[in-house]
């Protein structure tokens, strides 16, 4: 997937100088190389804010040729606002196809999501990440977490757990939980809830993660061991609802919680917009809510 | 029933339409030009220049226009331009010490070679709003003329460290880095510990708001070090390059900068007798607050190389160093603006049952 050089309204392909691009695409492969370390990348400032995608984008920007096909998703759907305009933004500087379909997409940009729909061999994931370091909130310095990670000091993690179900019962981290890679490193999979952890585990997609505000870039190589830390007398478990999708009545998807009018009613819909409407497309209907709380 | 709470293309595009129309205000009010701007914001175009890291007034002022004002919004138009631009070549570094100097203050010594030069600063003008700038047309100021007779333009004005380190009782500056390579955070992400030239960029480029309160926070006891105003230049600077072809440098041009040099306390060591040591800071144009405030701060973290206790803020590298940038914190900080659904349902669920679980403790 090389990106040949071709000015797009006065800037290269894909925006990035090809230097640029090669800088990453080496921290893309060492990141590859060592499933689940944080690599230190030279990152661009993007025509984007920090905290926009800027690292995802700086991935995807590198990784991708003209004949690729992207997908652009936020919150697992294709029509907010910021996949709107990261999908409009390399229609511009790179004018490749896009498209909302899972299958049909070579490389796929996501922020908080993994695809319901299971990927395939040659896909490529993107994730945007804002905090790439597992350990920060435990430790804030980046010159102690690096530490740890050499010495393979995670055990102030698991206390960290532990902690939890001493005092509230369970586990409460709900989204961005961690995950050992390839039995070493400790990594966050960025604020997927922890729903989609299991997808993470012997995907045959690859899956790259792109922090640039942090400057890191890691990576989960295909067919990699991902393991959701847990404990044995506390197994790691997902979420589940007692509810379908209110448009598909899917139940086995992570649905979000839509207010409806000011007395608290509510509906859920799934919050992969493709995979929704795929599954309305082929005939499963329309759940009313009595029916949906079932 | 189910409403579209995702927003799409159309949306938008009708933002960006309202923004620009905003951005022009009534049109019955003459716009704007960046003339305008470049001449009579210089103070702003120099702060977008400085933390922008590039020296252009004329997209300084673009980027001014579009942003409405907003100079943390130029900055990062300016960034975003800026980090497209191909490297030709490195520049020779500049000696502030041949400075055309336009306002040189110290204020350790009463009178230094070349005098103090009080130059165009706010410094002491009474702060009262001169209502005869509301009126629209003025005749124009007309600038002091130089003293004439015998005064010679100002040739040499040799900085006030140079004087103090000749004599020994101020550190010399030392080049830390390794043979030519210089530190560039543009090229190579922030790695601990940082050595002072990859600090001094940092500082360089960050949030003149950031620096002036930490810088502040030392002068009130987090971290005191003492400091004196050394000097205070600002001036024009001729900007070399070295040609591989040729045995002498050419100059392309000038910068217009400020430049502060701190001479701060320092009790010396077992092998150092007692000295002054120095902070430095430097910014494009007239920036003397950003200056002044980088050069406390950049003493301040060098509290660990020189053997002092480092328990403040300003003086922990990395606290200072990875919250310093706008750029950084400004798009982290709103983008918690951006849709957080799934995240936020994850957090309801576990919140949830987690009261769910307490209530039935208490039954």
């Amino acid at each position: 997937m090389s990106g040949s050089p071709e000015a797009a309204g006065g800037y290269n392909f894909a925006y990035l100088d090809e230097q640029t691009k090669r800088m990453i695409r080496r921290a893309i492969l060492k990141a590859v190389a060592i499933p689940g370390y944080q690599v230190p990348f030279g990152g661009r400032e993007m025509p984007m804010p920090h905290g926009w995608g800027t690292g995802g984008i700086q991935v995807t920007a590198s990784i991708i040729g003209r004949d690729d096909t992207l997908k652009v998703i936020d919150q697992g759907a294709d029509d907010t606002t910021n996949a709107v305009s990261i999908r409009g933004f390399f229609t511009r500087t790179a004018g490749v196809t896009t498209t909302a379909r899972t299958e049909e997409a070579s490389v796929i940009q996501t922020r908080h999501r993994f695809p319901e729909k299971p990927l395939r061999a040659g896909q490529i994931l993107v994730f945007q990440v804002p905090i790439p370091e597992p350990l920060r909130w435990l430790e804030p310095r980046e010159s102690e977490t690096r530490k740890m990670h050499a010495l393979e000091e995670y055990g102030i993690m698991h206390v960290r757990l532990y902690e939890d179900i001493a005092q509230l019962g369970r586990i409460t981290t709900a989204y961005d939980y961690p995950v050992r890679v390839n039995d070493r490193y400790i990594m966050r999979p960025s604020p997927i809830p922890k729903f989609d952890n299991p997808k993470l585990d012997n995907n045959p997609a690859l899956l790259l993660f792109g922090a640039g505000r942090e400057k890191r870039i890691y990576a989960v190589p295909p067919f990699t061991k991902v393991k959701s830390l847990d404990f044995e007398d506390h197994p790691f478990e997902v979420q589940s609802w007692d509810h379908a999708c209110s448009l598909c009545g899917a139940r086995e998807s992570f649905l979000d919680e839509i207010v409806t009018d000011d007395r608290g009613a509510r509906i859920y819909v799934c919050s992969d917009t493709d995979f929704c409407a795929e599954r309305r497309d082929t005939g499963h209907g329309r759940v009313d809510a009595s029916e949906a709380a079932e | 029933m189910y409403v579209a709470v995702k927003g799409g293309e159309r949306a938008i595009a009708a933002a960006h339409r309202l923004l620009a129309d905003e951005r022009r205000g009534d049109p019955s009010v003459p716009e704007l030009s960046i003339a305008q701007i470049e001449q009579q914001m210089s103070l702003a175009v120099d702060r977008v220049m400085s933390e922008g890291a590039l020296y252009d007034r004329e997209l300084a002022a673009l980027a001014i226009k579009q942003a409405r004002g907003d100079l943390v919004e130029a900055i990062f138009l300016l960034r975003a331009y800026r980090t497209t631009l191909p490297r030709l070549g490195h520049t020779l570094p500049i000696d502030t010490g041949r400075m055309a100097v336009r306002r040189r203050i110290s204020a350790t010594f009463k009178d230094v070679p070349g005098g103090q030069i009080l130059g165009p600063t706010f410094d002491y003008t009474h702060r009262l709003l001169d209502f005869t700038l509301a009126a629209e047309e003025q005749a124009t100021p007309q600038p002091p003329q130089p003293p004439t007779g015998d005064a010679e333009p100002i040739t040499s004005m040799p900085r006030v460290t140079d004087i103090m380190t000749a004599e020994g009782i101020l550190a010399p500056e030392t080049d830390s880095s390794e043979g030519n390579s210089i530190a560039d955070l543009t090229r190579e992400p922030l790695a601990f510990p940082a050595d002072r030239d990859a600090r001094l960029q940092a500082l360089a480029r960050a949030d003149e708001g950031f620096l002036l309160g930490l810088g502040y926070s030392t002068q009130r006891g987090y971290g005191r070090s003492h400091p004196f105003a050394g000097e205070v230049r600002m001036g024009a600077v001729a900007v070399e390059i070295q040609p591989e072809e040729l045995p002498f440098p050419i100059e392309i041009g000038d910068v217009e900068l400020t430049e502060c040099q701190m001479i701060n306390q320092y009790k010396g060591s077992a092998e150092t007798l007692p000295q002054f040591t120095r902070g430095y800071g430097l910014a494009f144009g007239q920036g003397e607050r950003k200056a002044m405030a980088m050069a406390l701060v950049d003493r301040a973290l060098r509290a660990a190389e020189l053997g002092e206790s480092a328990d403040s803020p300003a003086q922990d590298a990395e606290f200072v160093l990875y919250h310093c940038d706008n750029l950084e914190a400004s798009g982290f900080v709103q983008h918690l603006k951006l849709p957080h659904y799934v995240d936020f349902q994850a957090e309801l669920g576990t919140l949830r049952a987690l009261r769910a679980a307490r209530r039935e403790a208490a039954e």
